[in-house]
């Protein structure tokens, strides 16, 4: 990878100043059963377009945020912070 | 050998250096190579080739082909051609049995044997299998490209760093001057890279353009362009990222226009004998001649399909080499081509007409050299007219200048192959690859060219397709009978030429860290290690078991600043902590401490560390040395999920800690903390804030290492200070520093884990056997519902403390082993003086760990006893913790 980020706060900065956390997940809110809760941790959609990840701007301002990216060519969409 | 002092020439005869080839001193002049010094004294087999031994010469004299690496000062596969000696430089040949001149293992090239065919990895040394360790063995002596040298200590440091650059013009000939030039003019910020000492590219070695090119790269670097020597691009990636390898640093280049003016590279020309020292590229031969004042051969043939070859030939007549014939394939397309000598060239026949010759100047159609266009996606067509590849469409921020568009001047012939019949022809000069290796992969069906690349191996080697890349889809294209269009080419990919491990492994963006108290260890005769990015005292004295008997006896102190530590603020503390850990905290007393472990939705243990509430709204966490960014990340994100009242500081870099342990631990606090250290006053898993010799101090009562313990938590910059205080007050009870070895065996005594060495991405609490930290009547938890899980289908495996009563040590790691089948391992082990045993800490099947339980573990190839201990060695009650 190798590609600028905006960071909401800093402004575009090169990708390896930032930690991606892959994509966006949703937590159940029930406990799920044993084949849910996998599917929750360990299965991802793994999006050939795009899709929304979590970023962390490590060597920066300490921000967790949102990226749009296509992932088939880093064209990054938009980025925000968690509503 | 050296012709009389000529205009322009690169060396300056006024001065010398010395160097050793094989263990013989050689002189150069400066502005020398290895290279052009050894031609200069008479030097003409330079190396062996991969595959058969061939005797190899000076080819291209500028970096680009396989033929002169040799081993310089213990690095292999250095291009001697471009390398300039240092004085006692020691310099080595490599890839042979014996000697360059004679090598053993030429016999391969006559008679044949197992290495001829093609294929031959493939084919040759598959059965029978129990033989594949002998193969290996000699495989590995046979092939492969010089041997490092594990002795060789120079450690290398390579930096990493990024640059900006508004246009970036990879290559400083005239094409990348002139580029760059135009943008600086345009009034853009422009910095040029060149692999050579000085730019100006192959016009260098043209004596009737040197003083153009000299006075155009002034020019433009008064135009404000930066020009970089011995600057080598390694690719150019995506986003415009093109690394650059400067020796001692890496600089990582991203543009917002990059410009390749790469040039062309020279192609060899295909026919028996073509790899004879001798037989030259343009370029080589008037290299030799013109910047280094060498003849190149006393009697030349040059074989040309364009201007390049007739031009050498007029340069290498003024250098005093006798012309025998210029072929212009121009003119006519020879039929048959055959080179022929022994140690070097001694003849070419053309359409059976014989020339004598020590030197043959061979000038294929220039190939543009668009590798890096091609990194970036650019579209690359074969023009049949020219026979050579050329970019077509480039990617936008992508341009190209000069001879690398396809611009290479006078129109050429696309050159033919001649093929095998009186010797090998070489297509491809790292591997070996001949033109019947060729016919012999396309009657196998190896009929389209990423295949035939990949089974013949050709342009694979370290030109990485260079100088053989069009020849091979020449030779396939003939083969196949199609054309070279339909053949296409193979994927170019980075890096452009090879990169050295130690390049790519720079120092990473975390520097290594010290605490403040770094230099107070480094006096008291640390040795220092590295333990994630910290660097930190393994022990203070060779005998680590004197310090932990110092701890058990009377008093150790130890600096654990690595702790991560964070602070928990708000509202909503209690409640996020709650919901972080399997444990609870909300109902922690204030000034009352908890130990946690954290988990993630699987379930797994990642990290473990205390929880102090400071008051009703704030707690003061700390994680392992190593997950300290791991854990604040992780709770920050949360964060960000969950929008709870809390705000999250990291102060781990901010805030030191030492930890005074031991039975007389009290009377040191006596004498240095300003509160009441009293067992009631004071007690176990409380956390009091005060004053410690006289610094502001957050004081921890525990006992990660199993005695009485105060962890004395204050700002960094005071490190020293207390920790001399510690240390004058502490002579009483003569205070002994420990180190990290003496904990891992005063820990291991207590049973208390090590994330990450007793725990593994597979561990949880359950099966770690924390039950107890486990709050499963919690609503929610990270983790939790995965526990449940684990709880509900029963415990499959169990961490537990063991002995060996034999005494044998058996390696963190071991298996223990049941039935003859791996059924778990050893996680930790020591031998503890205290307990007077070797005692550790190992996974084990449910079945297996009941107190008491024997089982097997492996101890080097034998099966040794170990046996089940559920209680801590020491002080199982915690009486002296307590006390
Ligand atoms: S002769 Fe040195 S690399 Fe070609
Ligand atoms: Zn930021």
């Amino acid at each position: 990878m190798s590609f600028l980020l905006t960071c909401p706060h800093c402004g575009p900065r090169e990708v390896e100043e930032f930690r991606c956390a892959g994509e966006v997940t949703t937590r159940p809110t029930e406990r799920p059963g044993l084949r849910e809760l996998n599917e929750y941790v360990f299965f991802k959609n793994n999006v050939a377009g795009v899709h929304r990840e979590w970023w962390y701007h490590r060597h920066g301002c300490g921000t967790w945020f949102l990226a749009e990216r296509d992932t088939t060519t880093n064209r990054v969409v938009r980025t925000e912070l968690p509503a | 050998m050296r012709l009389p002092p000529r205009e322009h020439e690169l060396i300056d005869r006024s001065k010398t250096v010395t160097f050793t080839f094989e263990g013989e001193p050689v002189r150069a002049f400066a502005g020398d190579t290895i290279g052009s010094a050894l031609f200069a004294a008479g030097r003409r087999v330079f190396g062996r080739s991969f595959k058969y031994h061939r005797r190899r010469g000076l080819l291209c004299c500028s970096g680009q082909c396989p033929n002169c690496m040799m081993t310089v000062d213990g690095v292999p596969n250095v291009r001697v051609c471009v390398r300039p000696p240092r004085e006692g430089t020691v310099v080595k040949a490599q890839n042979v049995v014996g000697s360059l001149d004679r090598d053993l293992m030429a016999v391969t090239d006559r008679i044949g044997g197992p290495f001829t065919p093609v294929g031959f990895y493939y084919k040759t040394f598959i059965r029978p299998r129990w033989a594949w360790p002998y193969y290996e063995k000699f495989l590995r002596n046979a092939a492969g490209l010089g041997k490092l040298d594990p002795h060789v200590t120079e450690r290398r440091r390579v930096d990493h760093e990024h640059a900006h650059a508004e246009v970036l013009v990879v290559g400083g000939g005239q094409s990348g001057l002139e580029a760059a030039l135009a943008h600086a003019r345009a009034g853009r910020q422009v910095v040029l890279i060149d692999e050579g000492p000085e730019p100006g590219g192959h016009q260098l070695a043209n004596r009737e353009r040197i003083m153009t090119m000299r006075s155009l790269a002034a020019e433009t670097a008064q135009a404000g362009v930066e020009i970089l020597p011995f600057a080598r691009a390694i690719g150019l990636y995506e986003g415009n990222l093109v690394p650059v390898d400067r020796g001692s640093t890496l600089v990582k280049f991203r543009a917002e226009t990059v410009v390749a003016a790469t040039g062309t590279l020279e192609q060899p020309l295909v026919f028996a004998g073509n790899d004879l020292p001798g037989v030259m590229l343009p370029a080589g031969a008037r290299r030799l001649a013109n910047y280094w004042s060498l003849r190149p051969g006393e009697r030349a043939v040059v074989l040309t399909v364009d201007d390049r070859g007739v031009e050498t030939a007029r340069e290498l007549e003024a250098a005093g080499v006798e012309i025998a014939e210029v072929v212009d394939y121009r003119e006519r397309v020879p039929r048959s081509v055959v080179a022929k000598g022994r140690k070097q060239v001694r003849s070419l026949t053309v359409d059976g007409k014989r020339f004598d010759c020590d030197l043959v100047v061979m000038s294929g159609s220039p190939q543009p050299n668009y590798g890096l266009l091609a990194h970036a996606r650019a579209r690359v067509e074969f023009d049949p007219g020219r026979g050579i590849f050329v970019p077509v469409e480039l990617p936008p921020g992508v341009e190209v200048a000069g001879e690398a568009s396809g611009d290479v001047g006078s129109p050429a012939v696309p050159p033919p192959s001649h093929g095998e019949g009186e010797g090998k022809s070489i297509v491809c000069f790292c591997e070996d690859v001949t033109t019947k290796d060729f016919k012999d992969a396309v009657a196998e069906g190896f009929d389209s060219i990423q295949l035939a690349k990949r089974y013949t191996t050709a342009t694979m080697g370290p030109c990485q397709g260079r100088l053989c890349h069009l020849n091979a889809v020449r030779v396939a294209a003939r083969e196949t009978r199609t054309d070279e269009g339909t053949i296409g080419t193979t994927t170019a990919r980075p890096p452009t030429s090879p990169v050295s491990m130690g390049l790519l492994a720079g120092r990473p963006h975390e520097a290594a860290k010290r605490t403040s108290m770094h230099h107070r260890h480094k006096d008291m005769g640390a040795t220092v290690f590295w333990t994630g990015s910290w660097r930190r005292p393994h022990s203070y004295s060779a005998d680590p078991q004197a310090e932990v008997r110092a701890v058990h006896e009377s008093l150790g102190v130890i600096d654990v600043s690595t702790l991560g530590k964070l602070l928990v603020k708000g509202p909503d503390a209690g409640a996020f902590l709650d919901r972080l850990y399997p444990n609870r905290f909300s109902d922690l007393k204030v000034g009352r401490i908890r130990y946690g472990v954290l988990t993630n939705d699987a379930g797994r243990i990642f990290d473990d560390g205390t929880v102090a509430r400071l008051a009703d709204d704030e707690f003061y966490v700390t994680t392992t040395s190593t997950g300290a960014d791991g854990v604040f990340q992780w709770f920050e994100w949360w964060n960000a999920v969950w929008h709870m009242d809390v705000e999250l500081a990291n102060v781990t870099g901010a805030v030191a800690a030492v930890n005074v342990t031991g039975p007389n631990a009290r009377k040191l606090m006596e004498r240095v903390f300003d509160g009441d250290v009293g067992n009631e006053a004071f007690a176990y898993l409380d956390a009091k804030r005060g004053h410690v010799a006289g610094v502001p101090a957050l004081i921890l009562r525990i006992g990660f290492v199993g005695e009485l313990g105060y962890e004395l938590h204050f700002p960094s910059p005071h490190g020293e200070h207390v920790w001399d205080a510690l240390f004058e007050h502490g002579a009483e009870w003569n205070a002994t520093p420990f180190g990290l070895e003496p904990q891992r065996i005063l820990r291991l005594e207590k049973t208390h884990i090590l994330v990450g060495q007793d725990t593994d991405a597979e561990s949880n609490p359950l099966e770690a056997a924390m039950p107890w930290i486990v709050k499963l009547d919690k609503d929610d938890f990270i983790g939790k519902w995965a526990i449940e899980h684990v709880q509900e289908r029963g415990l499959r495996s169990l961490l537990v403390g063991f002995e060996v009563p034999s005494g044998r040590m058996p390696v963190e790691g071991a298996q223990v082993v049941v039935g003859g089948k791996s059924a778990g391992r050893v996680t930790s082990v020591r031998y503890s003086e205290q307990v007077g045993k070797v005692i550790g800490m190992a996974i084990v099947p449910i079945d297996l760990s009941g107190e008491g339980t024997t089982f097997e573990i492996r101890i080097g190839g034998e099966l040794d006893q170990a046996v089940v201990r559920t209680q801590p060695f020491h002080d199982p009650e915690g009486a002296k913790l307590r006390s």
